[in-house]
């Protein structure tokens, strides 16, 4: 998953020599995981492709000046979430304060015990925690598990998704996410850590159940 | 700003801003604290990791072609 960047300077310069299969190259690179974060702005699939679209026509219309100062990836979710927030008409600030008024539990409160208990708040006896078992490359279970990830992912609320796509299915740093999304540190964490623990929730469902 | 000892509940909302180094240094020290004596935190860091790791995991979709070649086209009309 990880994109070499070393050949993407090379890319850029036959791209601005006017290189279909250099186009063609950062398309496949890039495009996919573009795809999925415009998803999250707007209401449909043909809209999100339009905005994944028009970013590339951005691209090419500046690509002469374009001097790698920040990474063509950068500069490509810069634009896109530009475009598809002005395409999404969503309100950031209304999901920003939406993200901190909920403060929920991410993690049962039925789980732990009770403020009765001379351990009020520790896991309680059969509701502690057992360890994920490995899962090789390509094995069954593992196959499984990241099916189930990707399920639960896609029914995460928008901004958690984009968050958790941004941060861990592409790799991106928190500065990064806040930057792109105009948010705080603590909402990203916040949203972040949401998404995150509702898939951790939905695997140990799994295996307790079949393991 | 509690300094006493961290109980299993608050601990598993600290998860992400622990694995992000964002800890106060005083929070993440009650965190590894309670991290040496508690087998249940434990493995819940470690199913946190495995989920994040499941994540990664996750392919992105192939392309529809129709899509891929509507790019290539605009990319023809630009040169």
């Amino acid at each position: 998953m990880t994109r070499t960047a070393g050949d993407e300077e090379a890319l850029v310069a036959a791209l601005k020599g006017g290189d279909e299969s250099a186009f063609a190259a950062l398309v496949d690179r890039h495009a996919p995981a573009m795809l999925r974060v415009a998803r999250g702005y707007v209401p449909s699939r043909e809209i999100a492709e339009e905005v994944v679209q028009e970013t590339w026509i951005a691209l090419l219309k500046g690509i002469d000046s374009f001097e790698g100062r920040s990474s063509v990836r950068t500069w490509l979710f810069t634009v896109l979430i530009n475009i598809a927030k002005r395409r999404g008409m969503r309100e950031r600030r209304d999901a920003d304060v939406a993200v901190m008024a909920f403060t929920g539990a991410t993690v049962d409160p039925a789980r732990f015990r009770g403020s009765d208990d001379p351990y009020p708040g520790h896991w309680l006896p059969n509701e502690v925690p057992s360890p994920f078992p490995d899962t090789p490359e390509g094995s069954v279970l593992g196959d499984e598990l990241i099916t189930l990830a990707r399920r639960e992912l896609d029914k995460l609320p928008e901004r958690q998704r984009v968050v958790v796509t941004m941060r861990d299915m592409l790799g991106l740093g928190s500065a990064e996410v806040c930057e792109l999304l105009d948010i705080s540190f603590a909402n990203q964490r916040v949203l972040l850590h949401r998404g995150r623990a509702a898939v951790r929730q939905v695997l140990e469902s799994y295996l307790r159940e079949t393991t | 700003m509690t300094t006493g000892p961290m109980d299993c509940n608050e601990l598993v909302e600290l998860v992400t801003a622990y694995l992000d180094g964002s800890l106060e240094l005083e929070d993440r020290a009650r965190f590894d604290l309670h991290l040496l004596e508690c087998d249940g935190c434990e493995n819940y860091l470690q199913q946190f990791r495995s989920t994040v790791a499941t994540v990664g995991k996750i392919p992105f979709d192939e392309l529809d072609p129709a899509f891929r070649n509507r790019l290539i086209t605009a990319f023809r009309e630009w040169r």
